[in-house]
């Protein structure tokens, strides 16, 4: 681990000194961001890890108890089965509701607490929330696995129909839905390549990166941060964190996506 | 003959229109999932300061759209069209050509009307009137390589179609209000929902038609 993170450092300077020189096509770009190990992701990743093992919150309680699905503490190959109903909340959880749910119910942290901040703001250098960091820790625990959410619990199915309805649900003032862009083959934004999302292809190309580390961002981003920025750029208010919308487009995203083999954290533009 | 040539137009339009809504499967989802759909809605954007929740109630035509997943029987594309067609405001001055120049530079700005408290633009630009940002979509200019290709090509918009009258009114109507023509156009309502001001789509409609625009070039 520690390797990777000098790795990941020297990398993350590197641009600075010399990519206008060395690097002079998009496509070495692209190779150069191939390189798993040189993945910045992972300096977020190594915090999230720490984060997720300290004792922290009102109730002085690391996260290490916390059930993802697999049993208490159990990560390996969780958030690849991610969606999934939970009993104990009665709810389809992802990622990160499941998080603030154990940070609510391990830690004491309240709700108001961990949404102060949602997202990491690219524009002010900030560096990934904590909750970000752990979701970071926790989704490399699946990596290289295949995407299989349960999709057997009614409600598990229930939240993957009002996903795809909601996909094609257009709002705001732009009458757009998600399938606007991401309901056709081989379409762009500008020069933005869009996947269609209701071929299996495109959804597993797309599922399998993420959570991304985001060159233009400098953090580590996940689906919920993903929809928002796509809501955001419908011109629609902001849609709460791990709020039931959310839930149920990532519950679609990922069925669509399922069999993909996870390479986390991505790396994008 | 005008008469013909418009019927053949509104045939041809009609006929775009049809083939693009029916090369889309379309299950009518289940009225259960559509009342969660509403309820999740509801439940799960922020209210307060920055936000604004009315931009996500669904007018008739949109509740239309979505039921049928724009593709919706005749009937109900007729009403559609009747109904959208009676939002179109046009410029004060009666003139729906404009000043293509200008047109050129709304046609390519488009930033404005984010909201909310995580990234919203400057108040002043919350509004709309900025920009149509059509290039995220269509080719227009053949000198410009950053367009996006959700709708169709631009390209040549006016060399091919002319610049007569009809073409003017049929073009300025389509920005102000596709659906007036193709009911659940996928494109953006950019005169109904205040995109642009009614004389800024005069001068894309310029840009669009005008022998001197390099659209045509």
């Amino acid at each position: 681990m520690q390797k990777k993170t000098l790795l990941a450092t020297l990398l993350l300077l590197a641009p600075t000194l010399s990519l206008s020189q060395e690097l002079k096509t998009a496509d070495e770009y692209r190779a150069a961001l191939q390189d798993k190990f040189a993945n910045p992701g992972n300096l977020v990743v190594d915090r999230g890890e720490q984060l997720f093992k300290e004792k922290r919150g009102p109730k002085n309680t690391s996260l290490e108890k916390c059930d993802f699905g697999k049993g208490p503490g159990v990560l390996k190959g969780a958030f690849a089965e991610l969606p999934r109903y939970f009993k104990d909340t009665d709810k389809v959880e992802d990622l990160e509701s499941r998080i603030m749910t154990c940070m609510v119910k391990l830690q004491g942290f309240t709700p108001e607490e961990i949404k102060k901040k949602l997202f990491a703001d690219q524009r002010a250098n900030e560096q990934n929330t904590d909750l970000e960091a752990i979701a970071a820790y926790i989704s490399v625990q699946s990596d290289g696995m295949k995407l299989n959410p349960p999709m057997k619990h009614p409600k598990e199915k229930e939240m993957r129909a009002v996903g795809e309805a909601l996909f094609h649900t257009r709002m705001g003032p732009m009458d757009f839905s998600c399938a606007t862009c991401h309901g056709q083959d081989g379409k762009r934004i500008r020069l933005q390549e869009l996947g269609n999302y209701h071929n299996k292809a495109d959804a597993q190309r797309t599922m399998k990166t993420w959570p991304t580390y985001r060159v233009s961002h400098g953090v580590v981003r996940n689906m919920q941060h993903r929809i928002w920025d796509c809501m955001w750029q419908m011109r629609l208010p902001d849609v709460d964190y791990a709020s039931p919308a959310t839930v149920a487009l990532i519950s679609y995203l990922t069925d669509q996506g399922r069999g993909a083999v996870l390479d986390i954290p991505g790396i994008k533009r | 003959m005008k008469t013909i040539k418009l019927a053949t137009l509104t045939a041809a339009l009609v006929a775009t229109g049809l083939a693009h809504a029916a090369d889309k499967a379309a299950p009518r989802p289940d009225p259960k999932i559509q009342a969660l759909v509403a309820k999740y809605i509801e439940a799960s954007f922020l209210p307060g300061e920055g936000q604004d929740l009315s931009r996500l109630k669904q007018d008739e035509t949109l509740q239309a759209c979505n039921l049928y997943r724009d593709n919706p029987p005749e009937k109900i594309a007729a009403e559609i069209n009747a109904r959208e067609k009676a939002t179109i405001k046009y410029p004060a001055d009666g003139k729906l050509m404009g000043d293509w120049k200008n047109g050129e530079k709304l046609f390519a700005a488009g930033f404005g009307m984010r909201i909310g408290r995580i990234e919203p633009d400057k108040p002043e630009r919350q509004k709309g009137g900025n920009g149509g940002n059509c290039y995220a979509c269509h080719g227009a200019d053949p000198k410009e390589v950053a367009f996006g290709t959700i709708g169709p090509s631009l390209m040549h918009y006016g060399k091919l179609r002319g610049a007569g009258e009809d073409i003017v009114k049929y073009t300025y109507e389509k920005i102000y209000n596709p659906q007036a023509y193709s009911a659940c156009s996928q494109m953006p309502r950019i005169g109904y929902h205040g995109i642009l001001r009614p004389e800024q789509i005069a001068d894309i409609v310029a840009y669009l038609v005008s022998p001197e625009s390099p659209v045509n070039k």
